[in-house]
């Protein structure tokens, strides 16, 4: 095969990461925090139904898939995407792209990939990363989790790309296969600021956007009201969602840096000065989530009283500093 | 964040990685930063990991006490549970939970068995026994 000359870079954030470096070797310099954006990945849901290992699922972020989709249907990207019944020929299907000389990002669990620490090994199924290259039976690998590229067996390739079960990946491949000369990123930024904004306050359910945030406020509260003896269970869900923001690659803060990082890149191209205003106000809303995993752990660790008043009041000033901060993103952008 | 609030807990599940933050320059200008841990962080993994661990331990002791086939202990031990092995095999949760059981395990098909093989990635052999030691 060719060698692929692939610039890797670690970034926060799997999927934005490896559809930055994606588009980034096709031409189009973009950073992981305008592909997050652009994306309008940014969301908070908290969903009861929907067990994760007992857990409710407790999202802050779109689900996997929606970034780069989203991403590259605002930039009038046109991407492939490639599933495969077999893994042998999904692994051909990987190796013919390769001797192509394309690079190719691919969707894979975590517990399988035989490069991460064993303490990071979950059985996350949509973990993103690139291949840019293989020697026999060893594939070069660009895993923006990590600080230098990696690499893994066919077999254990094989194996994390083709799991069953929830978020299965079915060998998924993707890669840009046309973009536009002409991008009119301004209307992008606008457009997904737009939705962002629409999702976060607007969207009529109380288990997502602001109130989706208060909605767990509640639940906690509700948790130290009840006569029920369920520590064990309460404390693991107060783990559960704090893994969710901070241990799982978000940049911090359940992505909110990640997306005042975007603002701030984004007053800069549209020249509007309230964009970087908010952006601001957004690392506050940022620092103040950090705040709520560190009483979490404190709590957690017996260090301070498990206080699940402490925890809810915390979650509702985060939900009413986020709700300031979008009302007056959608004033910003009106102009 | 600010550039030089960043934590640098040395966390041992990093295994001396290092992760990306965004964070806030002396300028106010976003950056990225890298962070050896944080303590807050490394308490949830910690916690969710112990959680496996008595999943796994209190499943060796089922085996031992002959309640329960080394399945169950290989379940917990791979990091999953009952609902995400019946996802990762195709049966349905109620099969799983009677194949982990010693007498419909010892009878498990070998087809059947193969699939668990694959969803756990150990052979036929390491599923009907225990390791002497957890690892």
């Amino acid at each position: 095969m060719p060698e692929i000359d692939f610039d890797h870079r670690q970034t926060a954030h799997c999927e934005s990461g490896a559809m930055s470096a994606l588009l980034r070797h096709n031409g189009l310099d973009i950073s992981e925090p305008m592909v997050f954006g652009i994306a309008n990945a940014l969301t908070f849901a908290y969903i009861p139904l929907v067990k994760i290992s007992g857990m409710p699922m407790i999202a802050y972020r779109m689900p996997p898939g929606r970034l780069i989709k989203g991403a590259a249907s605002r930039l009038g990207i046109t991407m492939q995407f490639e599933r495969f019944r077999d893994s042998k020929q999904g692994m051909q299907a990987l190796n013919d792209h390769l001797d192509q000389g394309r690079p190719v990002g691919m969707q894979a669990s975590v517990y399988w990939l035989p490069y991460f620490p064993k303490d990071m090994r979950f059985h996350f199924n949509a973990h993103n990363l690139v291949a840019y290259g293989y020697e026999g039976e060893n594939y070069l690998l660009s895993d923006p989790t990590f600080e230098t590229p990696v690499q893994s067996s066919y077999q254990a390739l094989e194996k994390a790309r083709f799991v069953k079960g929830m978020l299965a990946p079915k060998g998924l491949i993707y890669y840009p296969k046309e973009i536009p000369a002409q991008r009119n990123l301004p209307r992008a930024i606008h457009k997904a600021i737009n939705s962002s904004v629409n999702m976060m306050l607007r969207t009529p359910l109380p288990v997502i956007g602001v109130r989706g945030i208060r909605c767990v406020a509640g639940k906690f509260r509700a948790m130290g009201n009840s006569h029920e003896k369920k520590e064990g269970y309460n404390k693991l869900v107060i783990g559960h969602m704090v893994r969710m923001q901070e241990e799982i690659g978000t940049g911090g803060a359940g992505f909110r840096f990640l997306y005042a990082s975007f603002l701030q890149e984004s007053a800069a191209l549209m020249d509007n000065n309230k964009l970087d205003e908010i952006s601001k106000q957004f690392t506050d809303t940022g620092d103040e989530w950090r705040r709520f995993a560190l009483f979490s752990a404190k709590m957690l660790k017996g260090r301070i009283e498990l206080d699940y008043d402490k925890l809810a009041d915390q979650l509702l000033l985060v939900a009413d500093m986020e709700g300031e901060c979008y009302r007056q993103l959608r004033q910003a952008i009106r102009q | 964040m600010k550039q030089d609030e960043v934590p640098q807990d040395q966390s041992a599940a990093f295994e001396g990685q290092k992760k990306p933050l965004y964070v806030i320059d002396e300028d106010g200008e976003y950056t990225v930063a890298l962070s050896s841990g944080w303590e807050a962080e490394e308490v949830v993994l910690d916690q969710a990991i112990a959680q496996f661990e008595t999943l796994y331990e209190d499943a060796r002791r089922r085996v031992e006490q002959g309640l329960s086939a080394p399945l169950e202990y290989h379940m917990y031990h791979q990091r999953m549970d009952i609902s995400v092995l019946a996802q990762s095999t195709g049966f349905f949760k109620w099969q799983v939970k009677r194949h982990i059981k010693p007498e419909p395990f010892s009878r498990l098909a070998d087809n059947k068995l193969a699939r668990y093989q694959e969803a756990l990635g150990l052979s036929a052999t390491e599923l009907r026994s225990m390791p002497k030691e957890d690892s």
